[in-house]
Protein backbone atom coordinates (compact mmCIF):
# COMPACT_ATOMS: atom_id res chain seq x y z
CA UNK A 1 0.00 0.00 0.00
CA UNK A 2 1.63 3.48 -0.91
CA UNK A 3 1.50 6.27 1.83
CA UNK A 4 -1.18 8.27 0.35
CA UNK A 5 0.23 11.31 2.41
CA UNK A 6 2.85 11.44 0.44
CA UNK A 7 1.42 12.63 -3.12
CA UNK A 8 -1.02 15.46 -3.97
CA UNK A 9 -3.66 13.54 -5.74
CA UNK A 10 -6.46 10.66 -4.44
CA UNK A 11 -5.37 6.87 -4.78
CA UNK A 12 -6.27 5.01 -7.60
CA UNK A 13 -8.36 2.71 -5.29
CA UNK A 14 -10.15 6.00 -4.76
CA UNK A 15 -10.57 7.40 -8.53
CA UNK A 16 -11.38 3.98 -9.68
CA UNK A 17 -14.29 3.98 -6.78
CA UNK A 18 -15.37 7.35 -8.14
CA UNK A 19 -14.98 6.88 -11.93
CA UNK A 20 -18.21 4.71 -11.34
CA UNK A 21 -17.55 2.36 -14.33
CA UNK A 22 -19.15 -1.23 -12.64
CA UNK A 23 -22.42 -0.54 -13.07
CA UNK A 24 -22.09 0.56 -16.74
CA UNK A 25 -20.02 -2.91 -16.94
CA UNK A 26 -22.67 -4.83 -15.46
CA UNK A 27 -25.26 -3.56 -17.83
CA UNK A 28 -23.16 -4.54 -20.89
CA UNK A 29 -22.24 -7.73 -19.42
CA UNK A 30 -25.81 -8.50 -19.05
CA UNK A 31 -26.85 -7.36 -22.93
CA UNK A 32 -23.73 -8.32 -24.94
CA UNK A 33 -24.80 -12.31 -24.29
CA UNK A 34 -28.45 -11.78 -25.09
CA UNK A 35 -27.57 -9.79 -28.57
CA UNK A 36 -24.95 -12.69 -29.24
CA UNK A 37 -27.45 -14.82 -28.57
CA UNK A 38 -29.67 -13.59 -31.15
CA UNK A 39 -27.37 -13.57 -33.72
CA UNK A 40 -26.08 -16.89 -33.55
CA UNK A 41 -29.75 -18.19 -33.51
CA UNK A 42 -30.43 -16.44 -36.88
CA UNK A 43 -27.94 -19.06 -38.90
CA UNK A 44 -30.00 -21.93 -36.64
CA UNK A 45 -33.12 -20.74 -37.85
CA UNK A 46 -32.13 -20.66 -41.43
CA UNK A 47 -30.95 -24.54 -40.94
CA UNK A 48 -34.32 -25.03 -39.38
CA UNK A 49 -36.14 -22.98 -41.94
CA UNK A 50 -34.49 -24.67 -44.58
CA UNK A 51 -35.00 -28.00 -43.58
CA UNK A 52 -38.28 -27.71 -42.76
CA UNK A 53 -39.23 -26.52 -46.21
CA UNK A 54 -37.63 -29.34 -47.97
CA UNK A 55 -39.61 -31.84 -45.65
CA UNK A 56 -42.80 -30.10 -45.91
CA UNK A 57 -42.74 -30.23 -49.91
CA UNK A 58 -40.78 -33.99 -49.68
CA UNK A 59 -43.91 -34.88 -47.86
CA UNK A 60 -46.51 -33.31 -50.46
CA UNK A 61 -43.79 -35.12 -53.06
CA UNK A 62 -44.76 -38.49 -51.44
CA UNK A 63 -48.96 -37.94 -51.46
CA UNK A 64 -48.30 -38.26 -54.64
CA UNK A 65 -45.71 -41.06 -55.51
CA UNK A 66 -45.15 -43.86 -53.71
CA UNK A 67 -41.93 -43.71 -51.37
CA UNK A 68 -41.07 -47.28 -52.38
CA UNK A 69 -40.96 -46.83 -56.21
CA UNK A 70 -38.90 -43.33 -55.21
CA UNK A 71 -36.40 -45.58 -53.44
CA UNK A 72 -36.26 -48.60 -55.57
CA UNK A 73 -37.13 -47.63 -58.93
CA UNK A 74 -34.24 -48.08 -61.25
CA UNK A 75 -36.14 -45.34 -63.88
CA UNK A 76 -36.38 -42.02 -63.63
CA UNK A 77 -38.54 -40.29 -66.49
CA UNK A 78 -40.75 -37.46 -65.05
CA UNK A 79 -41.08 -35.88 -68.34
CA UNK A 80 -42.61 -38.74 -69.88
CA UNK A 81 -46.12 -37.67 -70.64
CA UNK A 82 -47.50 -41.33 -70.75
CA UNK A 83 -46.41 -42.30 -67.53
CA UNK A 84 -43.58 -40.35 -65.69
CA UNK A 85 -41.52 -42.56 -63.05
CA UNK A 86 -39.63 -41.18 -60.15
CA UNK A 87 -36.78 -44.07 -59.06
CA UNK A 88 -34.08 -42.04 -57.31
CA UNK A 89 -31.41 -44.89 -58.03
CA UNK A 90 -30.33 -43.48 -61.35
CA UNK A 91 -29.74 -39.91 -59.55
CA UNK A 92 -27.63 -41.54 -57.31
CA UNK A 93 -25.65 -43.65 -59.31
CA UNK A 94 -24.84 -40.29 -61.39
CA UNK A 95 -23.90 -38.89 -58.18
CA UNK A 96 -21.81 -41.70 -57.10
CA UNK A 97 -20.00 -41.86 -60.17
CA UNK A 98 -18.80 -38.22 -60.08
CA UNK A 99 -18.26 -38.70 -56.54
CA UNK A 100 -16.45 -42.06 -57.32
CA UNK A 101 -14.13 -40.53 -59.75
CA UNK A 102 -13.24 -37.43 -57.89
CA UNK A 103 -11.85 -39.42 -54.68
CA UNK A 104 -9.65 -41.85 -56.29
CA UNK A 105 -8.41 -38.40 -58.38
CA UNK A 106 -8.16 -36.14 -55.00
CA UNK A 107 -7.41 -38.75 -52.68
CA UNK A 108 -3.85 -39.28 -53.86
CA UNK A 109 -2.79 -35.89 -55.23
CA UNK A 110 -4.39 -33.86 -51.95
CA UNK A 111 -2.34 -36.13 -50.06
CA UNK A 112 1.12 -35.98 -51.80
CA UNK A 113 0.56 -32.32 -52.01
CA UNK A 114 0.28 -31.76 -48.03
CA UNK A 115 2.78 -34.43 -47.45
CA UNK A 116 4.77 -32.10 -49.67
CA UNK A 117 3.55 -28.72 -48.28
CA UNK A 118 3.76 -30.25 -44.67
CA UNK A 119 7.26 -32.02 -44.54
CA UNK A 120 9.76 -31.16 -47.36
CA UNK A 121 8.76 -28.08 -48.74
CA UNK A 122 10.90 -25.02 -47.68
CA UNK A 123 9.02 -21.53 -46.51
CA UNK A 124 9.90 -20.22 -50.27
CA UNK A 125 8.28 -22.94 -51.41
CA UNK A 126 5.30 -23.16 -48.83
CA UNK A 127 4.79 -19.56 -49.77
CA UNK A 128 4.12 -19.90 -52.85
CA UNK A 129 2.64 -23.00 -52.87
CA UNK A 130 -0.03 -22.15 -50.72
CA UNK A 131 -1.66 -19.35 -51.75
CA UNK A 132 -1.83 -20.89 -55.61
CA UNK A 133 -3.80 -23.91 -53.96
CA UNK A 134 -6.25 -21.63 -52.42
CA UNK A 135 -6.56 -19.93 -55.48
CA UNK A 136 -7.26 -23.03 -57.02
CA UNK A 137 -10.10 -23.55 -53.97
CA UNK A 138 -11.30 -19.81 -55.40
CA UNK A 139 -11.90 -20.60 -58.97
CA UNK A 140 -16.31 -20.22 -59.54
CA UNK A 141 -17.16 -23.92 -59.98
CA UNK A 142 -19.09 -23.15 -63.60
CA UNK A 143 -15.84 -22.15 -64.86
CA UNK A 144 -14.58 -25.54 -63.73
CA UNK A 145 -17.71 -26.53 -65.76
CA UNK A 146 -16.65 -25.40 -69.08
CA UNK A 147 -13.25 -26.47 -68.38
CA UNK A 148 -14.35 -29.69 -67.90
CA UNK A 149 -16.37 -29.55 -71.49
CA UNK A 150 -14.56 -27.81 -73.60
CA UNK A 151 -11.15 -28.94 -72.70
CA UNK A 152 -10.76 -32.06 -70.59
CA UNK A 153 -13.58 -33.94 -72.62
CA UNK A 154 -11.67 -33.10 -76.03
CA UNK A 155 -8.77 -34.32 -74.45
CA UNK A 156 -10.02 -37.48 -72.92
CA UNK A 157 -11.69 -38.29 -76.19
CA UNK A 158 -8.29 -38.76 -78.05
CA UNK A 159 -7.01 -41.39 -75.50
CA UNK A 160 -10.68 -43.34 -75.01
CA UNK A 161 -12.33 -42.66 -78.82
CA UNK A 162 -15.42 -43.92 -77.68
CA UNK A 163 -16.51 -41.25 -75.05
CA UNK A 164 -19.71 -39.14 -75.35
CA UNK A 165 -19.48 -35.29 -75.54
CA UNK A 166 -21.57 -35.46 -72.23
CA UNK A 167 -19.82 -38.15 -69.97
CA UNK A 168 -19.15 -39.10 -66.11
CA UNK A 169 -15.41 -39.39 -66.57
CA UNK A 170 -14.50 -35.47 -67.05
CA UNK A 171 -16.69 -34.35 -64.64
CA UNK A 172 -15.68 -36.33 -62.75
CA UNK A 173 -12.21 -35.71 -62.96
CA UNK A 174 -12.82 -31.74 -62.97
CA UNK A 175 -14.82 -32.14 -59.62
CA UNK A 176 -11.46 -34.14 -58.38
CA UNK A 177 -9.15 -31.37 -59.04
CA UNK A 178 -11.83 -28.81 -57.79
CA UNK A 179 -11.75 -30.75 -54.25
CA UNK A 180 -7.88 -31.06 -54.16
CA UNK A 181 -7.00 -28.27 -52.68
CA UNK A 182 -9.72 -29.04 -49.76
CA UNK A 183 -7.85 -32.04 -48.90
CA UNK A 184 -4.21 -31.13 -49.38
CA UNK A 185 -5.06 -27.96 -47.17
CA UNK A 186 -6.94 -29.55 -44.49
CA UNK A 187 -4.51 -32.29 -44.10
CA UNK A 188 -1.60 -30.24 -44.44
CA UNK A 189 -3.25 -28.16 -41.29
CA UNK A 190 -3.57 -31.81 -39.41
CA UNK A 191 0.09 -32.59 -40.35
CA UNK A 192 1.83 -29.48 -39.43
CA UNK A 193 -0.03 -29.66 -36.21
CA UNK A 194 1.87 -33.07 -35.60
CA UNK A 195 4.14 -31.88 -32.83
CA UNK A 196 8.16 -31.62 -34.33
CA UNK A 197 9.40 -33.64 -31.13
CA UNK A 198 7.81 -36.44 -32.41
CA UNK A 199 9.31 -36.23 -35.88
CA UNK A 200 12.51 -35.33 -34.05
CA UNK A 201 11.93 -38.62 -31.83
CA UNK A 202 11.71 -40.96 -35.26
CA UNK A 203 14.92 -38.99 -37.04
CA UNK A 204 17.21 -39.67 -34.11
CA UNK A 205 16.30 -43.32 -34.59
CA UNK A 206 17.70 -43.20 -37.77
CA UNK A 207 14.39 -43.23 -39.09
CA UNK A 208 14.51 -41.21 -42.93
CA UNK A 209 11.84 -38.39 -44.03
CA UNK A 210 10.00 -39.93 -45.84
CA UNK A 211 9.90 -42.62 -42.94
CA UNK A 212 8.66 -40.35 -40.34
CA UNK A 213 6.10 -38.70 -42.67
CA UNK A 214 4.39 -42.27 -43.31
CA UNK A 215 5.17 -43.58 -40.27
CA UNK A 216 4.89 -41.14 -37.79
CA UNK A 217 3.12 -37.90 -39.00
CA UNK A 218 0.31 -39.57 -40.92
CA UNK A 219 -0.94 -41.70 -38.57
CA UNK A 220 -0.60 -39.05 -36.22
CA UNK A 221 -2.55 -36.88 -38.40
CA UNK A 222 -4.98 -39.58 -39.53
CA UNK A 223 -7.99 -38.46 -37.99
CA UNK A 224 -7.79 -34.79 -39.86
CA UNK A 225 -6.51 -36.27 -43.04
CA UNK A 226 -9.83 -38.55 -42.72
CA UNK A 227 -12.23 -36.11 -42.09
CA UNK A 228 -10.73 -33.81 -44.78
CA UNK A 229 -11.68 -36.68 -47.29
CA UNK A 230 -15.06 -36.83 -46.19
CA UNK A 231 -15.66 -33.23 -46.04
CA UNK A 232 -14.42 -33.09 -49.46
CA UNK A 233 -16.45 -36.56 -50.45
CA UNK A 234 -19.19 -34.42 -49.46
CA UNK A 235 -18.58 -31.39 -51.60
CA UNK A 236 -18.11 -33.44 -54.65
CA UNK A 237 -21.77 -35.49 -54.03
CA UNK A 238 -23.40 -31.84 -53.53
CA UNK A 239 -20.92 -29.91 -56.45
CA UNK A 240 -23.61 -28.66 -59.21
CA UNK A 241 -22.00 -26.36 -62.18
CA UNK A 242 -19.88 -29.10 -63.04
CA UNK A 243 -22.14 -31.98 -63.94
CA UNK A 244 -24.81 -29.83 -65.25
CA UNK A 245 -22.31 -28.57 -67.88
CA UNK A 246 -20.39 -31.89 -68.62
CA UNK A 247 -22.36 -34.48 -67.07
CA UNK A 248 -25.07 -34.35 -69.03
CA UNK A 249 -28.68 -35.12 -68.36
CA UNK A 250 -29.13 -38.75 -68.78
CA UNK A 251 -30.53 -40.54 -65.83
CA UNK A 252 -28.97 -43.79 -65.87
CA UNK A 253 -28.63 -47.16 -63.74
CA UNK A 254 -25.58 -48.93 -64.77
CA UNK A 255 -21.91 -48.60 -64.43
CA UNK A 256 -20.66 -46.93 -67.90
CA UNK A 257 -18.42 -43.96 -67.48
CA UNK A 258 -18.15 -42.90 -70.58
CA UNK A 259 -21.90 -41.82 -71.57
CA UNK A 260 -24.07 -39.05 -70.50
CA UNK A 261 -25.14 -38.93 -67.27
CA UNK A 262 -27.66 -36.71 -64.16
CA UNK A 263 -26.83 -36.29 -61.09
CA UNK A 264 -29.20 -35.17 -58.42
CA UNK A 265 -27.86 -32.05 -58.31
CA UNK A 266 -27.92 -31.75 -61.81
CA UNK A 267 -31.27 -32.80 -62.19
CA UNK A 268 -32.46 -29.99 -59.61
CA UNK A 269 -30.92 -27.54 -62.05
CA UNK A 270 -32.81 -28.89 -64.85
CA UNK A 271 -36.30 -28.78 -63.44
CA UNK A 272 -35.42 -25.25 -61.66
CA UNK A 273 -34.30 -23.66 -64.77
CA UNK A 274 -36.72 -25.49 -66.78
CA UNK A 275 -40.73 -24.48 -66.50
CA UNK A 276 -42.19 -27.62 -64.38
CA UNK A 277 -45.43 -26.19 -63.67
CA UNK A 278 -46.20 -25.21 -59.80
CA UNK A 279 -47.89 -28.39 -58.13
CA UNK A 280 -46.88 -30.89 -60.57
CA UNK A 281 -44.95 -34.05 -59.13
CA UNK A 282 -41.94 -32.82 -61.15
CA UNK A 283 -42.25 -29.88 -59.26
CA UNK A 284 -42.21 -31.65 -56.19
CA UNK A 285 -39.87 -33.98 -57.10
CA UNK A 286 -36.78 -31.67 -56.40
CA UNK A 287 -37.73 -31.58 -53.05
CA UNK A 288 -37.63 -35.10 -52.47
CA UNK A 289 -33.90 -35.22 -54.84
CA UNK A 290 -32.89 -32.13 -52.48
CA UNK A 291 -33.83 -34.14 -49.06
CA UNK A 292 -32.04 -37.19 -50.66
CA UNK A 293 -29.01 -34.85 -51.36
CA UNK A 294 -28.94 -33.63 -47.89
CA UNK A 295 -29.52 -37.23 -46.24
CA UNK A 296 -26.28 -38.18 -48.29
CA UNK A 297 -24.25 -34.89 -47.00
CA UNK A 298 -25.86 -34.66 -43.29
CA UNK A 299 -24.22 -38.50 -43.25
CA UNK A 300 -21.10 -37.51 -44.41
CA UNK A 301 -20.94 -34.85 -41.78
CA UNK A 302 -21.85 -37.41 -39.32
CA UNK A 303 -19.26 -39.83 -40.23
CA UNK A 304 -16.76 -36.98 -40.45
CA UNK A 305 -16.79 -36.27 -36.90
CA UNK A 306 -17.18 -39.62 -35.89
CA UNK A 307 -13.96 -40.64 -37.43
CA UNK A 308 -12.17 -37.61 -36.20
CA UNK A 309 -13.32 -39.04 -32.81
CA UNK A 310 -12.66 -42.28 -33.41
CA UNK A 311 -8.63 -41.87 -35.22
CA UNK A 312 -7.47 -39.25 -32.94
CA UNK A 313 -4.10 -40.14 -31.86
CA UNK A 314 -3.82 -38.21 -28.05
CA UNK A 315 -0.50 -36.71 -27.90
CA UNK B 1 18.80 -57.69 -21.67
CA UNK B 2 21.41 -60.68 -20.90
CA UNK B 3 21.97 -60.51 -24.55
CA UNK B 4 22.24 -56.98 -24.39
CA UNK B 5 25.11 -57.32 -21.67
CA UNK B 6 27.33 -60.46 -23.39
CA UNK B 7 27.40 -58.31 -26.97
CA UNK B 8 28.69 -55.86 -25.40
CA UNK B 9 31.06 -57.50 -22.78
CA UNK B 10 32.54 -59.31 -25.84
CA UNK B 11 33.08 -56.61 -27.97
CA UNK B 12 35.03 -54.92 -25.19
CA UNK B 13 36.90 -58.39 -23.74
CA UNK B 14 38.15 -58.48 -27.61
CA UNK B 15 40.04 -55.18 -27.79
CA UNK B 16 41.09 -55.22 -23.78
CA UNK B 17 41.83 -58.69 -22.41
CA UNK B 18 40.81 -59.08 -18.52
CA UNK B 19 44.27 -58.87 -17.14
CA UNK B 20 44.87 -55.16 -18.25
CA UNK B 21 41.95 -53.85 -16.44
CA UNK B 22 43.45 -51.88 -14.29
CA UNK B 23 44.94 -50.18 -17.24
CA UNK B 24 41.72 -49.92 -19.11
CA UNK B 25 39.93 -48.45 -16.30
CA UNK B 26 42.53 -45.46 -17.11
CA UNK B 27 42.58 -45.37 -20.72
CA UNK B 28 38.91 -46.36 -21.82
CA UNK B 29 38.79 -45.92 -25.71
CA UNK B 30 37.63 -42.65 -27.20
CA UNK B 31 34.13 -42.99 -28.64
CA UNK B 32 33.41 -39.71 -29.63
CA UNK B 33 36.44 -37.15 -30.59
CA UNK B 34 35.68 -33.71 -31.01
CA UNK B 35 38.23 -31.63 -32.69
CA UNK B 36 37.86 -27.80 -33.35
CA UNK B 37 34.53 -27.11 -33.17
CA UNK B 38 32.83 -24.49 -34.34
CA UNK B 39 29.06 -23.95 -34.75
CA UNK B 40 26.85 -20.66 -36.22
CA UNK B 41 23.26 -20.46 -36.07
CA UNK B 42 23.53 -17.68 -38.98
CA UNK B 43 25.48 -14.99 -37.76
CA UNK B 44 25.41 -16.04 -33.89
CA UNK B 45 28.34 -18.10 -32.83
CA UNK B 46 27.26 -20.28 -30.49
CA UNK B 47 30.17 -23.25 -30.11
CA UNK B 48 33.96 -21.88 -30.29
CA UNK B 49 36.80 -24.72 -30.75
CA UNK B 50 35.35 -27.34 -28.70
CA UNK B 51 37.98 -30.30 -28.05
CA UNK B 52 36.26 -33.28 -26.17
CA UNK B 53 37.52 -36.89 -26.09
CA UNK B 54 34.10 -38.78 -25.10
CA UNK B 55 34.95 -42.08 -23.52
CA UNK B 56 33.48 -45.81 -23.82
CA UNK B 57 31.04 -47.28 -21.01
CA UNK B 58 31.29 -43.40 -19.05
CA UNK B 59 28.92 -41.30 -18.40
CA UNK B 60 30.01 -37.55 -19.62
CA UNK B 61 27.74 -35.03 -17.87
CA UNK B 62 27.69 -31.68 -20.00
CA UNK B 63 26.91 -28.93 -17.38
CA UNK B 64 26.37 -25.14 -17.69
CA UNK B 65 23.98 -22.10 -17.89
CA UNK B 66 21.35 -21.57 -20.32
CA UNK B 67 22.50 -20.38 -23.74
CA UNK B 68 25.80 -22.49 -22.98
CA UNK B 69 25.75 -24.23 -26.13
CA UNK B 70 25.06 -27.38 -23.85
CA UNK B 71 21.99 -28.31 -25.34
CA UNK B 72 23.40 -27.40 -29.34
CA UNK B 73 26.56 -29.67 -28.64
CA UNK B 74 24.64 -32.72 -27.94
CA UNK B 75 22.38 -32.40 -30.83
CA UNK B 76 25.25 -31.80 -32.89
CA UNK B 77 26.59 -34.85 -32.15
CA UNK B 78 24.23 -36.83 -34.24
CA UNK B 79 23.61 -33.93 -36.08
CA UNK B 80 19.98 -33.16 -35.04
CA UNK B 81 21.40 -29.72 -34.88
CA UNK B 82 21.04 -28.97 -38.49
CA UNK B 83 17.07 -29.80 -38.37
CA UNK B 84 17.73 -25.81 -37.59
CA UNK B 85 18.07 -23.43 -40.36
CA UNK B 86 20.70 -21.79 -41.37
CA UNK B 87 23.24 -23.94 -38.82
CA UNK B 88 27.03 -23.76 -40.30
CA UNK B 89 30.02 -25.90 -38.80
CA UNK B 90 33.45 -26.58 -38.97
CA UNK B 91 36.05 -28.84 -37.35
CA UNK B 92 35.29 -32.68 -37.19
CA UNK B 93 33.69 -35.01 -34.38
CA UNK B 94 35.09 -38.57 -34.83
CA UNK B 95 32.72 -41.18 -34.05
CA UNK B 96 34.77 -44.48 -33.53
CA UNK B 97 37.32 -42.80 -36.24
CA UNK B 98 34.50 -41.70 -38.58
CA UNK B 99 34.25 -37.75 -39.12
CA UNK B 100 30.32 -37.78 -38.84
CA UNK B 101 30.34 -34.76 -41.10
CA UNK B 102 31.81 -36.77 -44.28
CA UNK B 103 29.49 -36.40 -47.13
CA UNK B 104 29.38 -40.36 -47.33
CA UNK B 105 28.27 -41.03 -43.59
CA UNK B 106 24.73 -40.78 -43.77
CA UNK B 107 22.87 -39.16 -40.82
CA UNK B 108 20.64 -42.32 -40.80
CA UNK B 109 23.65 -44.01 -40.51
CA UNK B 110 24.73 -42.06 -37.46
CA UNK B 111 21.55 -42.33 -35.92
CA UNK B 112 21.13 -45.88 -36.25
CA UNK B 113 24.04 -46.07 -33.78
CA UNK B 114 23.40 -42.72 -32.02
CA UNK B 115 20.07 -43.09 -29.78
CA UNK B 116 18.85 -40.27 -28.40
CA UNK B 117 16.17 -39.38 -25.36
CA UNK B 118 14.87 -35.55 -24.87
CA UNK B 119 14.32 -32.98 -23.29
CA UNK B 120 10.25 -33.44 -22.95
CA UNK B 121 9.01 -36.98 -23.19
CA UNK B 122 8.02 -37.83 -26.86
CA UNK B 123 6.58 -40.86 -27.31
CA UNK B 124 4.68 -41.50 -30.89
CA UNK B 125 1.17 -41.38 -29.83
CA UNK B 126 0.85 -45.37 -30.69
CA UNK B 127 0.90 -48.04 -28.81
CA UNK B 128 3.88 -48.81 -25.82
CA UNK B 129 4.59 -51.77 -28.21
CA UNK B 130 4.75 -49.96 -31.35
CA UNK B 131 6.78 -47.16 -29.54
CA UNK B 132 9.23 -49.58 -28.85
CA UNK B 133 8.99 -51.82 -32.39
CA UNK B 134 9.31 -48.78 -34.13
CA UNK B 135 13.37 -48.58 -34.45
CA UNK B 136 14.17 -52.34 -35.41
CA UNK B 137 10.74 -51.66 -37.96
CA UNK B 138 12.03 -49.06 -40.14
CA UNK B 139 15.72 -50.61 -40.00
CA UNK B 140 13.84 -53.71 -41.77
CA UNK B 141 13.27 -56.48 -38.47
CA UNK B 142 9.86 -57.50 -39.43
CA UNK B 143 9.75 -61.29 -37.25
CA UNK B 144 7.15 -60.76 -34.63
CA UNK B 145 9.04 -63.20 -32.35
CA UNK B 146 12.02 -61.53 -32.79
CA UNK B 147 10.54 -57.69 -32.13
CA UNK B 148 8.28 -59.44 -28.77
CA UNK B 149 11.84 -60.01 -27.82
CA UNK B 150 13.41 -56.76 -28.25
CA UNK B 151 10.53 -55.02 -26.93
CA UNK B 152 10.68 -57.03 -24.05
CA UNK B 153 14.28 -56.59 -23.26
CA UNK B 154 14.22 -52.77 -24.15
CA UNK B 155 11.54 -52.08 -21.31
CA UNK B 156 13.34 -53.95 -19.32
CA UNK B 157 16.59 -52.59 -20.14
CA UNK B 158 14.75 -49.16 -19.50
CA UNK B 159 13.09 -50.73 -15.87
CA UNK B 160 9.80 -50.14 -17.16
CA UNK B 161 8.54 -53.93 -18.23
CA UNK B 162 6.91 -54.40 -14.84
CA UNK B 163 4.85 -51.44 -14.90
CA UNK B 164 3.56 -51.96 -18.53
CA UNK B 165 3.97 -55.52 -19.23
CA UNK B 166 0.45 -56.40 -19.01
CA UNK B 167 -1.06 -52.89 -21.35
CA UNK B 168 1.65 -52.74 -24.16
CA UNK B 169 -1.15 -52.24 -26.43
CA UNK B 170 -2.56 -49.14 -24.70
CA UNK B 171 -1.51 -45.50 -26.06
CA UNK B 172 1.99 -44.36 -24.12
CA UNK B 173 0.47 -41.17 -23.61
CA UNK B 174 -1.65 -43.03 -21.58
CA UNK B 175 1.07 -42.82 -19.14
CA UNK B 176 1.97 -40.61 -16.42
CA UNK B 177 5.40 -38.09 -17.90
CA UNK B 178 8.16 -39.87 -15.68
CA UNK B 179 6.76 -43.23 -17.47
CA UNK B 180 6.41 -41.65 -20.84
CA UNK B 181 10.33 -40.81 -20.61
CA UNK B 182 11.20 -44.12 -19.61
CA UNK B 183 9.28 -45.41 -22.87
CA UNK B 184 11.70 -43.13 -24.73
CA UNK B 185 14.70 -44.32 -23.22
CA UNK B 186 13.64 -48.12 -23.92
CA UNK B 187 12.74 -46.94 -27.77
CA UNK B 188 16.39 -45.47 -27.87
CA UNK B 189 17.41 -49.24 -26.57
CA UNK B 190 15.50 -50.84 -28.79
CA UNK B 191 18.38 -50.51 -31.80
CA UNK B 192 20.92 -51.26 -29.73
CA UNK B 193 22.86 -48.31 -30.06
CA UNK B 194 26.78 -47.42 -29.18
CA UNK B 195 25.90 -44.33 -27.34
CA UNK B 196 22.88 -42.61 -26.09
CA UNK B 197 22.77 -38.76 -25.66
CA UNK B 198 20.20 -37.22 -23.64
CA UNK B 199 19.15 -33.65 -23.84
CA UNK B 200 18.29 -32.59 -19.97
CA UNK B 201 16.35 -35.65 -19.38
CA UNK B 202 14.81 -35.31 -16.50
CA UNK B 203 13.87 -31.98 -16.48
CA UNK B 204 10.38 -32.54 -17.20
CA UNK B 205 10.16 -34.68 -14.74
CA UNK B 206 9.08 -34.58 -11.00
CA UNK B 207 11.28 -35.95 -8.44
CA UNK B 208 10.67 -39.40 -7.87
CA UNK B 209 10.75 -40.04 -11.55
CA UNK B 210 13.99 -37.87 -11.87
CA UNK B 211 15.59 -40.92 -9.39
CA UNK B 212 14.42 -43.72 -11.41
CA UNK B 213 15.68 -42.52 -14.30
CA UNK B 214 18.97 -41.82 -12.94
CA UNK B 215 19.18 -44.91 -11.16
CA UNK B 216 18.66 -46.54 -14.81
CA UNK B 217 21.66 -43.74 -16.37
CA UNK B 218 23.75 -45.99 -13.95
CA UNK B 219 23.00 -49.34 -14.99
CA UNK B 220 22.74 -48.15 -18.81
CA UNK B 221 26.36 -47.30 -18.41
CA UNK B 222 27.52 -50.92 -17.97
CA UNK B 223 26.53 -51.34 -22.36
CA UNK B 224 26.28 -47.89 -23.59
CA UNK B 225 28.29 -44.77 -23.54
CA UNK B 226 26.33 -42.07 -22.16
CA UNK B 227 26.19 -37.92 -22.98
CA UNK B 228 23.95 -36.55 -20.56
CA UNK B 229 23.14 -32.64 -20.88
CA UNK B 230 21.79 -31.65 -17.52
CA UNK B 231 21.15 -27.94 -15.93
CA UNK B 232 21.25 -29.65 -12.52
CA UNK B 233 24.73 -29.77 -10.95
CA UNK B 234 24.25 -32.51 -7.95
CA UNK B 235 22.66 -34.40 -10.99
CA UNK B 236 25.63 -34.26 -12.72
CA UNK B 237 27.78 -34.81 -9.69
CA UNK B 238 25.32 -38.18 -8.91
CA UNK B 239 25.55 -39.82 -12.43
CA UNK B 240 28.50 -38.94 -13.88
CA UNK B 241 31.92 -39.99 -14.14
CA UNK B 242 33.48 -37.03 -16.34
CA UNK B 243 31.36 -33.49 -16.81
CA UNK B 244 32.74 -31.04 -19.32
CA UNK B 245 31.34 -27.43 -18.22
CA UNK B 246 30.59 -25.32 -20.84
CA UNK B 247 29.91 -21.32 -20.87
CA UNK B 248 29.30 -19.13 -23.60
CA UNK B 249 30.22 -21.86 -25.94
CA UNK B 250 32.87 -22.73 -24.81
CA UNK B 251 34.35 -25.90 -22.90
CA UNK B 252 36.15 -24.17 -19.93
CA UNK B 253 36.79 -27.37 -18.17
CA UNK B 254 36.73 -31.01 -18.36
CA UNK B 255 38.01 -33.68 -16.26
CA UNK B 256 36.89 -36.29 -13.60
CA UNK B 257 33.58 -35.27 -12.07
CA UNK B 258 34.63 -35.55 -8.56
CA UNK B 259 37.52 -33.13 -9.79
CA UNK B 260 35.14 -30.81 -10.92
CA UNK B 261 33.28 -30.69 -8.27
CA UNK B 262 36.06 -30.70 -5.45
CA UNK B 263 38.54 -29.07 -6.66
CA UNK B 264 38.13 -27.35 -10.04
CA UNK B 265 40.81 -25.66 -11.89
CA UNK B 266 38.97 -22.96 -13.50
CA UNK B 267 37.15 -19.77 -11.33
CA UNK B 268 35.00 -19.66 -13.30
CA UNK B 269 33.94 -23.49 -12.79
CA UNK B 270 34.02 -22.75 -9.36
CA UNK B 271 31.89 -19.87 -9.33
CA UNK B 272 29.44 -21.87 -11.05
CA UNK B 273 29.28 -25.06 -9.40
CA UNK B 274 29.16 -22.73 -6.75
CA UNK B 275 26.04 -21.70 -7.28
CA UNK B 276 27.60 -18.17 -7.41
CA UNK B 277 25.89 -17.81 -11.44
CA UNK B 278 23.78 -19.58 -13.67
Amino acid sequence: MVNPTTRERASVQELIAKAGNNKRKKVIEKIIPIILFLIAGVSVLTTIGIVATLIFETVTFFRQVSLLSFIFGTEWLPFSNKEPKFGILPLIVGTLKITLIAVVVAVPIGLAAAIYLSEYASDNARRVIKPVLEVLAGVPTIVYGFFALTFVTPVLQTIIPDLKIFNALSPGIVVGFMIIPMIASLSEDAMSAVPNAMREGALAMGATKFEVAMKVVLPAALSGILASVVLATSRAIGETMIVSLAGGSTPRFDADFTGSIQTMTAYIVQVSTGDAGYGTPIYYSIYAVGFTLFLFTLLMNFLASRITKRFREAY
Amino acid sequence: MVQLMNRTDNETKATVSPMEAPVREAAKPVVYDTKQLNLWYGSHHALKNIDLPIRENEVTAIIGPSGCGKSTYIKTLNRMVELVDGVRTSGEILYRGRNIFDAKYSVEELRTRVGMVFQKPNPFPKSIYDNIAYGPRIHGIKNKKILDEIVEQSLRGAAIWDEVKDRLNTNAYSLSGGQQQRICIARALAIEPDVILMDEPTSALDPISTLKVEELVQELKENYSIIIVTHNMQQAARISDKTAFFLNGEVIEFDDTDKIFQNPADQRTEDYISGRFG
